[in-house]
């Protein structure tokens, strides 16, 4: 066995997973038309722009790379560059309807606070991951023995941004612990069909390579 | 109009600026109790004003620039301060757009300041002229926009102490402003920023031909204490990493030191220049007062201590930039603006640029904020119905 240095880590990309964004047309379907939204890790705007688009949303949006908000600016985005770990504490109390996190809460530092923030900023919250329940992933780590890495998941485990994955049961765990409540929740198979919302947890948690949920601030449970 | 004069007059140096002449009956009346009148506004204008009178942009200068943004500086023979931004094809498109630049009042370079004869006296003001604010730089430049018959304008756009005036225009006439850039700047001076104005101020007093402010009476210019003012000024325009990729600790035109108080070092040499160069165009007196005018603002004063209340409800469109290297007005005071922006709802854009240049960043040739500011021009452009040609859709 070799051993290779490990590369320094890159910094974290704007969109950890570059990979076709099948998430974003659903979460623009969860958002009501005309709402003030806020794009927390907006990318290059793609998300904004559709919105902008489909719903004509008052968008806003937060990206960490000064390409991805200068292209956002470019298209007539109102962006800043920022960071979701440390700059959402800024945003006043429901100062949107929606706050949205499209495949980025697994590159933060702190997850937890920074959906707290999120469910402070808006009344909901849209957050879309890839689940690390997902069969394949369990299937590389107990039968290879090594980390996973698939699709959805196309990093190894050195030069990876994503430092805190969880699966779809620690997300609604996590989403009881801060009170919320899923109004809503989509998780897809590697062919990009849903999985049926009456699905027991546990098909989502084993068949879903990932999942969009809509959170409402309160305390009423799925 | 009761506009006194609109005049090209022939000045000592030879050059022409235009400028518009408010009668005593139309003064300043300054944020200090201070009445400015008769008031002269020098200003230049690039490219066409277009029908609808929708395409007009104001470019608010720096502490030491003037009113020539574009093309060649008739005083100095230079480039104006932001040939890098301003001209055809730029994005700050002459072609397009209807440009308008004025010295701020107290300067120098043709609007009324410290060195203008004070009526009352028939001597120049000096040290009587009023201190003036940012607040009463954006009022006159309110004047003139009213002179010039532009209602809106488009946007309003500068650095550093310009952008103190920008965010000072989207305070004080929201309905007036449709986007506004301010870029390397703060809402409120620092006691850092406020410490090495002091340094510059007390250096021009320390002159014994500053005369307690008498000296253009007496014949004389305090020269020295005004370029020393302008070296300690000049370093913190700089980056650390940009006086050390300039000059490290070269040697000025020999191979050792000469142990002696000579200027030995590249840096020396280049600092003295600037000062020199300086104390050419510039009047001493103006800098106590510009200087002073930037160390006395704190919007958020104006609005009981809340930054967010300055914006409140705005719909203007901001573009807020900042740039790495930049330890005079550093990121973080462009931060406090676009949390106040935020607060109060506003459209708002912020980008902090990769630069090692320092605060003198936005001068300069920066690929990235040449393509930031294109872009949200362009965006406010069709925003606001604006052709490429600059005609109204």
């Amino acid at each position: 066995m070799t051993f290779t240095p490990a590369a320094d880590a890159p910094e974290r990309p704007a969109q950890p997973l570059e990979q076709p964004r099948l998430d974003l047309a659903v979460i623009a379907e969860m958002v009501a038309p005309g709402a003030r939204v806020l794009d927390v890790g907006c990318g290059d705007g793609a998300l904004l722009k559709l919105l902008a688009q489909k719903k004509g949303v008052d968008g806003r949006g937060v990206e960490l790379s000064q390409r991805g908000v200068n292209e956002c600016v470019a298209k007539g985005l109102s962006v800043i560059q920022g960071d979701a770990d440390t700059d959402l504490s800024d945003y006043p109390d429901d100062g949107f309807d929606y706050v949205i996190l499209s495949q980025t809460l697994q590159a933060t530092r702190r997850p937890r606070a920074a959906l707290a923030n999120m469910l402070r900023i808006g009344r909901r919250a849209i957050i879309s991951f890839p689940n690390f329940g997902y069969w394949r992933v369990r299937a590389q780590l107990a039968f290879s023995g090594r980390m996973p890495v698939t699709g959805r998941l196309d990093y190894h485990w050195h030069d990876t941004p994503n430092i805190h994955l969880c699966t779809i049961r620690d997300f609604v765990e996590i989403v009881d612990e801060l009170g919320a409540h899923i109004e809503r929740g989509v998780a897809f198979d590697r062919a990009g069909a849903p999985i049926r919302f009456s699905a027991p947890w546990w098909v989502w948690n084993f068949f879903g390579e990932q999942a969009v949920f809509l959170l409402e601030r309160g305390g009423r449970r799925r | 109009m009761s506009v006194l004069s609109e005049a090209r007059p022939a000045c000592s140096e030879g050059f022409a600026p235009k400028t518009v002449v408010f009668p005593p009956d139309r003064p300043l009346l300054t944020d200090g109790g201070g009445r400015i009148a008769p008031l002269a506004i020098a200003y230049e204008t690039y490219g066409q004003l277009n029908a609808a009178r929708s395409n007009a942009i104001l470019l608010c200068h720096a502490l030491t620039g003037d009113q020539y943004a574009a093309g060649v500086n008739p005083v100095t023979g230079k480039s104006g301060w932001w040939e890098a931004m301003v001209g055809p094809g730029k994005p700050f498109d002459t072609d397009r757009y209807f440009l308008i630049c004025s010295n701020v009042v107290g300067g120098c370079m043709g609007t009324t300041g410290p060195a203008s004869i004070n009526p009352t006296t028939g001597k120049p003001y000096g040290v009587d002229f009023p201190v003036v604010t940012i607040r009463d730089m954006v009022r006159a430049q309110a004047m003139l926009i009213d002179h010039l018959g532009v209602e809106t304008l488009f946007c309003v756009a500068g650095g550093s102490m310009g952008g103190m005036q920008v965010l000072q225009w989207a305070a004080s006439y929201p309905e007036r402003v449709f986007s506004a850039m301010p870029i390397a700047t703060a809402a409120k001076h620092s006691a850092q920023n406020i410490a090495f104005h002091e340094v510059g101020r007390q250096a021009v007093m320390a002159d014994p031909d500053w005369r307690s402010g008498r000296y253009q009476e007496q014949g004389v210019r305090p020269e020295k204490g005004l370029a020393v003012a302008r070296m300690s000024a000049h370093i913190t325009y700089l980056s650390e990493a940009a006086l050390q990729r300039k000059f490290g600790r070269k040697l000025q035109d020999r191979s050792a030191p000469t142990f002696s108080f000579d200027a030995d070092f590249q840096v020396e040499n280049y600092l003295r220049y600037q000062g020199l160069a300086f104390v050419e165009r510039f009047d001493a007196n103006s800098y106590l007062f510009v200087t002073r005018a930037c160390d006395y603002f704190d919007l958020a004063a104006d609005y009981g201590g809340s930054l967010a209340m300055a914006f409140k409800d705005t719909k203007t469109r901001f573009c807020v930039v900042s740039f790495t290297s930049d330890w005079l007005y550093p990121t973080s005071d462009s931060r406090a603006i676009v949390h106040a922006l935020n607060a109060g709802g506003a459209s708002v854009s912020f980008v902090e640029i990769e630069s090692d240049k320092g605060h003198d960043a936005f001068l300069l040739h920066e690929p990235m904020f040449i393509a930031t500011t294109r872009g949200f021009l362009d965006s406010a452009a069709d925003a606001r119905g604006l052709a490429p040609d600059g005609t109204s859709k």
